[in-house]
């Protein structure tokens, strides 16, 4: 029935229509944004338990030692990944600014060389921020050779300014196996040579 | 309220038809408002069968505890492809079906705005529906996910069609998307002379603000789908914490899309309602102006609680409070309307056919889920509550006896103008007492078990919840069966009946029934004046 438009009910007609169709495509795009957007935003609030992933360094911190805060660990390994991964010890109590050393221990039960990355997580989630780590794996891919094991380091303090409210700090690593990922991007590197 | 003058209606079917294409051609190459909304009522009810035929196998294999029929993963295929047919074939699909007849009578608009783009929209719904249900026979089979598809489920775990259901939900959304530009466009340019905005329908008014929620929503979940094909299928990580991404993620990503979706399927109910309730109750609505804003205030706060479908992911404590005050907040709004329907059924004078009978159900019941979801809403409540057969319950009373009984009752109201005659009334008050009954025995008993702790999406159970289930699945078989005395019903209306006149309801207002029933294949070819 559009011949009885009159032509500038058309023109109106088109308007609109452009101007709905960017709609769309901005939510498009809107939804993608999403994913930086909540990045950045959890980052900043520091609300959802990451971790920085480069090392902090240890200058110029008072050890508060009229507070003790206990740190827990926990580990856990992607499904169908054949490693043993765990901490060497389980729970620590610690004052805020000492710099402690503790490993954690992997194991290859597999008969192939396998890599892993390690993915941390802080509870509660506002306490991550004040977890900083100077050193640790999970900064680092991991290799294990078959059959082999080998003590991760990790060094870490607990910032004095952390929330009074705060008594008890989980961290959990979760490891996934990224062998094939390796390989495929080794592969494609050596293609682009 | 509104009045028309006499325009030329002598022009009959025939008249405009016959260079139209016959047969099956006529109804592919249709860009006829009408046919399309035929097209698509008839789609959407046979997806509604074909989903209700899993809802069946799904209370089948619970009937008793233990695994009889299916094998789990296949239960899982069920429960996810019920939804999704449900959510995106069954009442979407009626409500643009609705749309489509409707709205351009209802603003004296002579058809939609862009006729070639509403065959489109329509025709690519087959398509994305026959790939969803082809990736059931697939090796390893179809979407098993859940209709949330959330990750790493639908990524790292999920079968290899999961790309056909990425591929179907991309269809479905551009065909909703197209209908959504079509009805604002038609809305904003085609109104008659005189159809101000605040005299229109309420039915007109809700699926403007549904459209543009469409047009907010759906391609965020456009986007959703595409992480997951990228992630699954192409190595990004959106969504998978070894590569940086987060699964977490996925469910604000969802969610954004997920809850004003859930208005998208209930508002245009709304329009229904506050349609019929008057015409049966022989008054004006009580508070158009109060409807109007009511909805525009739900659909806008519908963005800001999308997170209280996640208050058991560890957020911290201020966002749970701010989303659960956000989701309270919403049914404000929803009790102004509720309010104003009774308020219309004050002191008129009732009464009971069909539709109206499905209108009243529709406002007890749906009610009843909207108090359900205010319990869901009380964060360390839902702690307890999410995820088990309670939230089903909740579900379930919003869009079967919320959204189906809304659609419903539209189809009563309507039948006459479409087919030009009169259902069988009897037959439609046993498809209600029928329907009714067995819909509360059906999903009622669930807040029960939900509140017992029975877990939803799984096939098997303890054995204390063994009597309750049997109860809730007596009712399901009863409601599944109930549903074909409706399309007994429907055929026998399309065949034949008693005449109806223009107008069949003496309290209906609007410029729908100033045509003749059935309405003739080309209405307000010159517009009418509306005063
Ligand atoms: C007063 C209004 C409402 C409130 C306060 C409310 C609240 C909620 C809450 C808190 C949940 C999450 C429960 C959980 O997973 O633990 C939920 C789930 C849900 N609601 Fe509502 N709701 C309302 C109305 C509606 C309406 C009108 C619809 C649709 C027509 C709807 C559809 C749904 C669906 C489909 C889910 C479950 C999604 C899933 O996990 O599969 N709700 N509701
Ligand atoms: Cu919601």
């Amino acid at each position: 029935m559009t011949n009885h438009h009159q032509p500038d009910k058309l023109k109106s007609n088109h308007k609109l229509i452009s101007m709905l169709v960017m709609g769309c495509i901005g939510m498009f795009g809107f939804g993608f944004a999403l994913v930086p957007l909540y990045d950045v935003l959890c980052d900043k609030l520091g609300i959802n338990g990451k971790t920085a992933n480069t090392a902090s360094s240890y200058q110029a911190i008072t050890i508060d030692t009229s507070r003790i805060v206990t740190v827990e660990f926990i580990s856990q390994v992607q499904t169908g990944m054949p490693w043993k991964f765990e901490p060497q010890t389980k729970r620590l109590e610690v004052h805020p600014g000492e710099l402690i050393h503790t490993v954690f221990l992997a194991r290859n039960v597999s008969d192939r060389a396998t890599v892993g990355q390690a993915i941390p997580s802080v509870s509660p989630g506002q306490g991550a921020a004040y977890f900083n780590k100077t050193e640790c794996f999970c900064f680092n891919q991991q290799h294990l050779a078959a059959s082999t094991s080998a003590e991760l380091p990790l060094i870490f303090f607990v910032d004095p300014q952390l929330p009074e409210s705060i008594h008890t700090l989980t961290l959990s690593y979760t490891l996934y196996d990224i062998t094939d990922k390796q390989l495929a991007s080794a592969i494609e590197q050596g293609a682009a040579k | 309220m509104m009045s028309t003058t006499t325009q030329d209606q002598s022009i009959t079917h025939d008249d405009h038809h016959h260079d139209a294409p016959k047969g099956i051609m006529r109804w592919l190459l249709t860009t006829n408002h009408k046919d399309i909304g035929t097209l698509y009522l008839w789609f959407s009810f046979i997806m509604f069968l074909t989903g209700g035929a899993m809802a069946m196998v799904i209370r089948a294999e619970l009937f008793q505890p233990g695994l009889q029929l299916v094998e789990p993963n296949f239960f899982n295929q069920m429960t996810t492809v019920h939804g999704l047919i449900m959510v995106f074939g069954a009442v979407m699909p009626a409500f643009t079906g609705l749309a489509n007849w409707l709205i351009p009578m209802m603003i004296g608009a002579p058809d939609m705005a862009l006729p070639r783009m509403n065959n489109w929209s329509f025709w690519i719904l087959p398509f994305a529906f026959t790939i969803l249900l082809s990736s059931l026979f697939m090796e390893g089979g179809g979407p098993n996910f859940g209709w949330t598809f959330y990750a790493p489920l639908s990524t790292t775990y999920s079968p290899d069609s999961t790309a056909l259901f990425v591929f179907s939900i991309h269809i479905m959304g551009i065909s909703s998307i197209m209908g959504a530009i079509n009805v604002i466009v038609t809305i904003v340019n085609l109104r008659a002379p005189g159809m101000t905005w605040m005299k229109l329908p309420m039915f007109v008014w809700t699926w403007l603000i549904t459209a543009f929620l469409l047009i907010a929503v759906m391609p965020v979940l456009a986007g959703a789908v595409t992480m997951v094909l990228t992630d699954k299928f192409f190595g990004t990580s959106f969504f998978e914490a070894a590569g940086g991404g987060d699964p977490v993620m996925f469910q604000h990503i969802f969610w954004f899309f997920g809850h004003p979706e859930v208005y998208i399927m209930i508002l245009p109910s709304f329009g229904i309602i506050s349609a019929i309730v008057p015409a049966f109750s022989r008054k004006p609505l009580f508070g158009y102006s109060s409807m109007v804003y009511a909805t525009a205030s739900i659909a806008i706060l519908s963005f800001l609680v999308w997170a209280h479908h996640m208050f058991t992911t560890g957020m911290p404590v201020f966002a749970e409070l701010f989303f659960m005050y956000c989701t309270m907040l919403i049914s404000v709004p929803t009790g102004v309307k509720v309010f104003n329907w009774v308020a219309t059924m004050w002191r008129g004078s009732l009464s009971f056919e069909t539709p109206m009978l499905f209108a009243v159900a529709f406002i007890v019941l749906f009610t009843i889920g909207g108090f359900s979801g205010l319990m869901l809403a009380i964060t360390p409540a839902d702690f307890q509550y999410h995820d088990t057969y309670f939230v089903v319950a909740h579900f379930h009373y919003v869009l079967v006896t919320g959204a189906i009984f809304s659609i419903m009752a539209a189809a009563y109201y309507w039948l006459p103008k479409w087919t030009g005659h009169m259902y069988n009334e009897r037959l439609g008050q046993w498809h209600f007492w029928c329907s009714v009954i067995s819909v509360n025995v059906l999903f009622f008993p669930m807040h029960f078990l939900g509140l017992a702790g029975m877990p939803r999406r799984i096939p098997d159970y303890s054995i204390q919840f063994a009597d309750v289930n049997q109860i809730v699945s007596i009712g399901g078989f009863a409601f599944g069966l109930s549903q074909l005395i409706f399309l007994v019903l429907v055929i026998k209306c399309i065949r034949g009946g008693e005449k109806a006149p223009a107008k069949p309801w003496e309290g209906s207002e609007g410029l729908e029934w100033t045509l003749p029933s059935p309405a003739p294949y080309h209405s307000f070819t010159t517009p009418p004046e509306v005063k």
